[in-house]
């Protein structure tokens, strides 16, 4: 049989610094360190702000497992986030519910609306998805502004935060470490599942339907799996948002927001994990480091992430999937 | 016994026919060829068989199961696999993997599973990958397992493809111009392929060829499609004397030569 040309290596220069096993358990435990650390070397401030860029890592991580690994487009990926947010605050206020049995509430909600949006659209095989998304999150947020259950325009307020063990998680360190441990259980679960049957699947189908289906894949099943997974991390980030805040708003999930989180995705590196974090970080923080210049922050962001697109088209992170 | 039985089987596109009252049928344990001239349309043939495309009359049967209203990913649940005339591998994925797809439909973990990576979910990514690396050893690869398939040579990538076929554990294998591209030594291979794959895996085989040379000397019965019509069914060597199939085949080309 003849010899085989090498194959280029998917991880581009990183494979060269990260060759172990070791050497990429040491920067990860570096990281978590750092993460660690941050709220207790740095002020109030950031800590509010890198927070938020953990909140979006949760989301983006979500809106990755659609648009990511099952290459479905979806522009409304907020409407998941409000259903979690929204659940977490009705049944809290109006029917005194506890924040945990919220929750399961929460993401029960959010995979019912994954279902409900899906099962019609999924089928099309075209970005009519794409449209279709779209008006479901307009529909959710105008829902919300209209209805006095939602309270409306001005939405909910005092949601009251959550207690675990006893211990009320309430001041900015504590969420800051709660969407830290969001973040990592989100992102344990989206590798686990990247290196899974499902996760398989949903890359088959991303490729090539018709020879995904011939391998006896139900494309639609898979699809609508991927849906949920993601209505799923949007909800349990919209459910701790909501808590933390104590407050929401119509407003917190519009179109931009849905956008901001596909932004995210599509800088970092669209199904790349470690891009996906490091994208949610840039669109997150960098408008904030640009405070200063005032208005011309986000004239400057916006060249920057078009620079970003016009040199690395596939996003920030190398390419392609790695080892396992 | 009649593995696959296709009765009055007619397709048309927006007016224009393409396959006319089709009887066609598959035995158990047999390798088929499917010859006819460009656009006779063969591989619509294969589409309806695996669900792809739904013929407006006619019945078809994989081990007495009605399979027109079925779905593709249903019919291979049922034991059809197939391969695609123009290698459709899945790109960005290493060669394994791509087999690994066949297991999909025999395998059941779900979304659970993998998250919490149950006993059972990893018993599970193991056998497929073991049955995923028995196929392709079957078929002859037995390097460069995770290379990107897509990066293969040619010749390769239709062994992949033939490999990632038969773990979905079909009863039927549907083979479309297996042969096209390959240099006449691999060709060689590919006819003890496709013999072995009868033989030790006890699978049947239809197949769509161009190279009608390699179908006679493969293939225990022949059918000839023109213009979607089933002009003629027989063994090879009836079929190389038949006057109609000759007419066929001379329309487009030199039909006695196309013949050998």
């Amino acid at each position: 049989m003849a010899q085989l040309p090498e194959r280029p290596s998917s991880w581009g220069g990183l494979s060269a610094i990260l060759d172990t096993r070791a050497k990429q358990a040491t920067v990860i435990c570096v990281l978590l360190l750092v993460m660690a650390v941050v709220p207790f070397v740095t002020n109030d401030y950031i800590t509010v702000i890198v927070t938020h860029a953990l909140l979006y890592v949760v989301l983006a991580l979500g809106l990755n497992i659609v648009v990511g690994y099952a290459g479905l487009l979806d522009l409304g990926f907020a409407a998941f986030f409000a259903v979690g947010a929204y659940t977490v605050g009705i049944t809290t206020q109006y029917f005194g519910l506890n924040f945990w049995l919220a929750l399961p509430l929460a993401v029960f909600f959010a995979s019912i609306a994954g279902v409900i949006i899906g099962t019609p659209t999924l089928r099309l095989r075209s970005d009519y998805l794409a449209i279709v998304t779209l008006g479901f999150g307009e529909i959710v947020r105008l829902t919300a502004r209209n209805l006095r259950e939602t309270g409306g325009a001005s939405g909910i307020r005092g949601i009251e935060s959550p207690w675990i063990f006893g211990y009320h998680v309430q001041s900015n360190i504590d969420f800051y470490f709660v969407f830290l441990i969001l973040a990592i259980i989100g992102v344990i679960v989206s590798v686990r599942l990247a290196n899974s049957r499902l996760g398989r699947a949903w890359l088959y189908v991303r490729h090539d339907e018709d020879a995904a289906e011939a391998m006896g894949i139900d494309r639609v099943k898979v699809k609508l799996a991927a849906y949920v997974v993601g209505a799923i991390y949007g909800a349990i980030g919209g459910a701790f948002f909501a808590a933390n805040l104590g407050a929401i708003s119509p407003e917190s999930f519009s179109f931009r927001q849905s956008v901001e989180i596909l932004m995210v995705v599509i800088l970092g590196g669209i199904g790349k994990i470690p891009g996906v974090i490091l994208g949610a970080f840039i669109v997150i923080l960098t408008p904030e480091l640009l405070r200063e210049v005032g208005d011309l922050r986000y004239f400057i962001f916006a060249i920057g992430l078009l620079l970003i697109m016009l040199f690395r088209p596939s996003g920030i992170w190398p390419a392609a999937r790695g080892k396992k | 016994m009649t593995l696959l039985e296709l009765k009055g089987v007619s397709l048309s596109f927006s007016g224009s026919n393409v396959l006319q009252d089709v009887d066609f049928s598959v035995p158990a344990g047999a390798v088929v060829s499917l010859i006819g001239p460009n656009g006779a349309g063969k591989t619509s043939l294969f589409n309806c068989i695996t669900g792809f495309y739904k013929p407006q009359h006619g019945s078809i049967r994989v081990d007495g199961t009605e399979t027109l209203k079925l779905k593709p990913h249903q019919v291979t649940r049922l034991g059809i696999a197939r391969t695609f005339q123009n290698v459709r591998l899945f790109r960005e994925m290493s060669v394994t993997e791509n087999v690994m797809s066949g297991m999909h439909c025999r395998t059941s973990s779900g979304i659970v599973d993998a998250i919490l990576r149950l006993p059972s979910q990893r018993r599970e990514e193991a056998e497929i990958r073991a049955f995923a690396e028995d196929c392709l050893t079957f078929v002859g690869l037995t390097e460069g397992w995770e290379r990107e398939a897509t990066t293969l040579p040619y010749g390769w990538q239709r062994r992949v493809e033939i490999a990632r076929a038969l773990a979905t554990q079909p009863k039927l294998l549907l083979l479309d111009e297996p042969a096209a591209g390959l240099t006449s030594g691999e060709k060689e291979e590919l006819l003890g392929l496709i013999a072995r794959i009868r033989d030790e895996r006890g699978i049947s085989v239809l197949l769509i060829e161009h190279d009608t040379g390699l179908v006679m000397r493969v293939s225990e019965r022949v059918s000839v499609l023109d213009h979607g019509v089933m002009i003629a069914e027989g063994t090879a060597k009836e079929i190389q004397a038949n006057p109609k199939v000759i007419e066929a085949y001379l329309g487009v080309e030199d039909g006695e030569e196309a013949l050998g």
